[in-house]
């Protein structure tokens, strides 16, 4: 008995610390994307030059890779994160601009807007509720990241439509694979820090975003 | 949107970069990765292959 007594508050204090990291995370994940979509909205109306979406993703990966692991537990972290999804909004700009230029650019971006909703809202729903651990697919979605990076940095060169095609489909399945594995690590107790948790999930969501205009671009646009 | 040489070979060396921070994690998720269970990797491909369907729905809608 005693026993027991030791172990539910436990589990409920986990419990506890669990749905704070989720609220947390989602409420931050809320402001990301919204702050994003304000940068985006001020790079659509600046139109800057094709080049800014590369300096603001190198940008972007440089406080990824260098300043976020050392402030993740600090609030300078959440300056960070804003920093990051700032800059990639920003970087959308030209992108978006090109599509507004073409005859139905703005329905394919909001088509990508609300079918990137529907596909994170569904399964996030999915990972909440059945509270599977999809710890498992760690490695086939980093060994799958690796393989697309090296495909990409073929197409950059050789340009293939078919290739690019395939490359923005299989970014899908694989940022929807990403979208279980940390909602399922949030849900399990793998991800405690909700900085990290917001940023892999902003990553996932705006992946799916551009890989479904790149989609909906080859087959429904005029370009 | 064509790209010019200095571009392509910018987001070349990006992309390089980005495969230099991800071989050790891969590598790392790959040995300390739990191995699937029974049902795993099915409760997988449902929402996947149901994500497949609403991709080629919005491809047929645009």
């Amino acid at each position: 008995m005693q026993a027991n007594y030791q172990t539910l508050p436990q589990t409920g204090e986990l419990a506890q610390v669990r749905n704070k990291v989720l609220k947390n995370t989602y409420a931050l994940l809320a402001m990301t994307l919204l702050f994003s979509a304000l940068t985006a909205g001020v790079s659509i109306v600046m139109n800057p030059p094709q080049f800014t979406g590369l300096v603001t993703s190198i940008l972007a990966l440089l406080l990824l890779w260098f300043v976020l692991p050392r402030t993740a537990n600090s609030a300078m972290g959440l300056a960070v994160v804003f920093g990051v999804t700032g800059l990639l909004g920003f970087g959308l700009g030209p992108l978006l601009n090109a599509y507004l230029n073409t005859a139905n650019g703005s329905q394919i971006i909001m088509t990508a807007l609300g079918g990137t909703g529907i596909i994170f809202l569904a399964l996030s729903a999915y990972a909440l509720m059945t509270k599977r651990d999809f710890s498992f697919m760690g490695g086939m979605l980093m060994v799958g990241m690796i393989v697309v990076v090296i495909a990409a940095i073929a197409n950059i060169f050789m340009a293939m439509p078919a290739l690019s095609l395939t490359i923005s489909a299989i970014v899908i399945l694989l940022m929807s694979g990403f979208i279980l594995y940390d909602t399922g690590r949030i849900v399990n107790g793998g991800e405690t820090n909700y900085i990290l948790a917001t940023v892999s999930l902003y990553l996932s969501i705006y992946n799916i975003f551009v890989s479904l205009l790149q989609l909906l671009g080859i087959f429904g646009g005029d370009d | 949107m064509e790209m010019s040489l200095w571009m392509k070979i910018a987001w070349a060396l990006a992309l390089g970069a980005m495969l230099v921070f991800l071989l050790p994690r891969a590598r790392h998720m790959l040995k300390n990765s739990p191995k699937a269970g029974a049902g795993d990797w099915q409760a997988v491909l449902i929402p996947l292959v149901l994500v497949i369907l609403f991709v080629l729905l919005l491809i047929m809608a645009v």
